[in-house]
């Protein structure tokens, strides 16, 4: 596309793209019209009809694509992409009891996945313990219930934690769940500094869209931070954070708000971080991400493109970042939740295989590609492994990992990424103009903005300008046939059973002196995590930790706005 | 005529909340008066609030898998304080199986994922209390 530029070329291009509007294009719609809906994205964006080296006119390949493993990486991180490693395969699991979640681990293990992905119960995600009375009703619906340094090693038995790398869904709790698995590592004889991972540990989008949040805003961000700085000293290969896109357009952003709010948040991360007066260059190599991946194809491989480049130059030139790994921006993608039906659900694993194509397109380091029954339940063991083979199949048959960034070039794509860059610039000086992040989430900047997209979207189909199929067209009235998951009906008992003799059974003195050390961490501005450690070894449960926080931060109360 | 009013729910931890609030606008569009709880409501809260408000209808939304244990419990406490004659209805990733046994548990029409607004807005306009 470099050629483009060339003056005399593109005057060319424009005398004949008129010709061809006139002579061929005109004649033909005449007699077969184009169709009356419109031509927009999942995020409701209208879509011409052909892109030319007219879209992309003052474009420069150094500048906006370069080498892959090169700045500004919009082809991608690695200088070899999928033809070293493919992408990690990392299913999102957990249900029930920690024996019935580290069965499934196993499971899928033996089925060919690469990573783990742990998903906790509402409880957990809240920091309550399974026996609360706010957790009533919910044990192991949604994930695992993980209550103590206990349930950390039933959840991780057998399992080689020094060769595989986990991911933990865990917010407004994390650094204490950080601490259960740090604590089950050293169990296993491991030194922490040699386990991989990642925590999710990012609270802002929790206030915008994923709602499990616990503590209000500044005391979370300072937990946050603890975090980062704990990390890069004592375990190097964990990525401290996963800053993420994905429930905020599972709760109805446009891919663009998605992407914007996102980078908003992670910028917000770091600048917090460099005011505690840490080192860039210290922490933010062990930054990531996490995306969702819609059905539109190209908007969402437009997406990850954009992000990597936005990030990259914010972090060179905002924050004057010098690791180049500061630069990268490292993500995970899960494919969208929201797009399941539970109509005709076999049409499911479809709509995640090419989700699940957009992700890999766009240069992704691990996916979870869903299951077609989670319109109606967590996934079966069945559902889950044809959800996995799904990858293998992109993986080693389509061919799309043969070469980088396959689609790079391509006039709609790069004036797509372009779009998506200059918009998401837009609701940055938007956010500015708020006071920055934190405010604009007391203002209910985010919350409004992604229920409007939620509630048009909704529109659209019921006024059928956009059509789902199983949904308003292509129904079938034949209830959905599948088998689901069925759970130990006698999990919580056996789990309120442990969490009761665990209380009896510790060291009494241990573990009130070692709550008192984190209650005084956390009073004053000394790192919370050595203080969270202690006191997971003393075998203090997740609620009565996140009960100390709960009493010195407070807690944060939702806005509810629609 | 006197407008509908609908309480519309969360009830326990669930924080997955773009369904009610589409639901929420969607009844207010059709002209109903609609107020929303926000989020982790506990089933003694709703009905208080049910109560208070003076609501015709009362829309959950759960989608964590805990419907089962929350939305029974409101039209039991709705029931204990003399407000039975309020519809409860429901929404969310519900399992099939389980519509019947809610039915059965008083709830009046659950709606799961895929339902056009304008099934629910119809139920409401056709059921609740005049």
């Amino acid at each position: 596309m470099m050629a483009m530029n060339d003056k005399s070329e593109l005057d060319e291009i424009e005398k004949d793209f008129q010709r061809w509007k006139k002579e061929c294009l005109n004649k033909s719609i005449e007699t077969l019209p184009e169709r009356d809906k419109p031509f927009i994205t999942t995020s409701s964006v209208p879509i011409g009809r052909l892109y030319t080296p007219l879209d992309v006119k003052d474009w420069d390949y150094f500048e906006k694509l370069g080498f892959p493993g090169e700045y500004p990486f919009t082809r991608g991180v690695h200088p070899t992409m999928y033809r070293s490693r493919p992408w990690t395969m990392r299913m999102f699991a957990g249900f029930g009891t920690a024996e019935e979640t580290n069965e499934r681990y196993k499971y899928l293990l033996h089925h060919g996945e690469t990573g783990l992905s742990v998903a906790f119960d509402f409880p957990t995600l809240y920091g309550y313990d399974t026996d609360d009375p706010h957790s009533e009703g919910e044990f192991g619906k949604c994930g695992v219930a993980i209550s103590s340094l206990r349930d950390m090693e039933i959840l991780f038995d057998g399992i080689p934690v020094d060769k595989i790398s986990t991911s933990m869904t865990i917010n407004g709790p994390a650094p204490v769940v950080w601490g259960f698995y740090i604590g089950m590592a050293e169990n296993k004889g491991l030194n922490p500094d040699i386990i991989s991972g990642t925590i999710q540990n990012d609270i802002l989008k929790e206030y915008i869209a994923q709602k499990s949040f616990i503590f209000p805003p500044e005391p979370s961000m300072r937990l946050i931070v603890d975090t980062f700085e704990y990390g890069f000293k004592e375990l190097p290969r964990w990525n401290t954070i996963s800053i993420s896109g994905y429930h905020i357009r599972e709760a109805g952003s446009t891919a663009v708000q998605e992407l914007a709010f996102t980078l908003a948040d992670g910028l917000e991360y770091v600048r917090a971080a460099v005011e505690r007066g840490l080192d860039v260059d210290k922490f933010a190599p062990r930054l990531s991400f996490f995306f969702n991946a819609h059905n539109d194809l190209f908007e969402e491989i437009a997406k990850y493109r954009a992000a990597r480049r936005i990030w990259a130059r914010e972090m060179k030139e905002t924050f004057g970042a010098k690791n180049p790994r500061s630069w990268w921006m490292r993500f995970h993608t899960q494919t969208a939740g929201v797009s399941l039906t539970a109509q005709q659900p076999y049409n499911n694993i479809v709509r995640v295989t090419i989700q699940a194509l957009a992700a890999v397109l766009g240069g992704t380091q691990s996916l979870h590609t869903n299951s077609m029954d989670e319109a109606m339940a967590v996934p079966s063991a069945e559902a889950a492994r044809i959800a996995l083979r799904t990858q293998q199949i992109i993986a080693h048959e389509s061919g799309v990992t043969n070469t980088i960034d396959p689609l790079g070039g391509s006039y709609f794509l790069e004036y797509l990424t372009d779009h998506m860059e200059e918009e998401t610039y837009n609701y940055f000086d938007k956010i500015d103009s708020l006071g920055g992040v934190v405010p604009a989430i007391k203002k209910g900047f985010f919350q409004k903005e992604i229920a409007d997209s939620a509630y048009r979207y909704q529109k659209e189909i019921e006024e059928n300008q956009r059509t789902v199929v199983g949904i308003n067209d292509y129904a079938t009235e034949e209830p959905a046939k599948i088998e689901l998951l069925k759970m130990d009906p006698e999990g919580e008992r056996r789990q309120i059973d442990r969490l009761e003799k665990l209380r009896e059974s510790r060291d009494r003195k241990k573990y009130e002196s070692s709550l008192d050390r984190l209650r005084k961490a956390a009073e004053s501005d000394e790192n919370v995590m050595p203080a969270i450690k202690d006191a997971v070894h003393a075998y203090a449960t997740l609620g009565e930790i996140c009960g100390v926080f709960r009493e010195v931060f407070g807690e944060y109360k939702d806005l509810a706005i629609f | 005529m006197k407008k509908i009013r609908v309480l519309i729910a969360k009830p326990g931890l669930d924080g997955h909340d773009r369904g009610a609030k589409v639901v929420a606008r969607g009844l207010r569009d059709a002209g109903m008066e609609v107020i929303y709880t926000g989020l982790h409501q506990t089933p003694e809260q709703i009905a208080e609030a049910a109560i208070q408000e003076d609501v015709d209808v009362v829309g959950l939304s759960c989608l964590s898998g805990a419907h089962m244990t929350l939305f029974p419990r409101v039209v039991e406490l709705l029931k204990e304080k003399g407000a039975g004659d309020i519809l409860v209805t429901g929404g969310g990733i519900i399992p099939d199986e389980d519509v019947p046994k809610l039915k059965e548990l008083g709830i009046a029409a659950v709606f799961g994922p895929g339902t056009p607004l304008k099934e629910i807005i119809d139920f409401h306009e056709k059921n609740a209390r005049k």
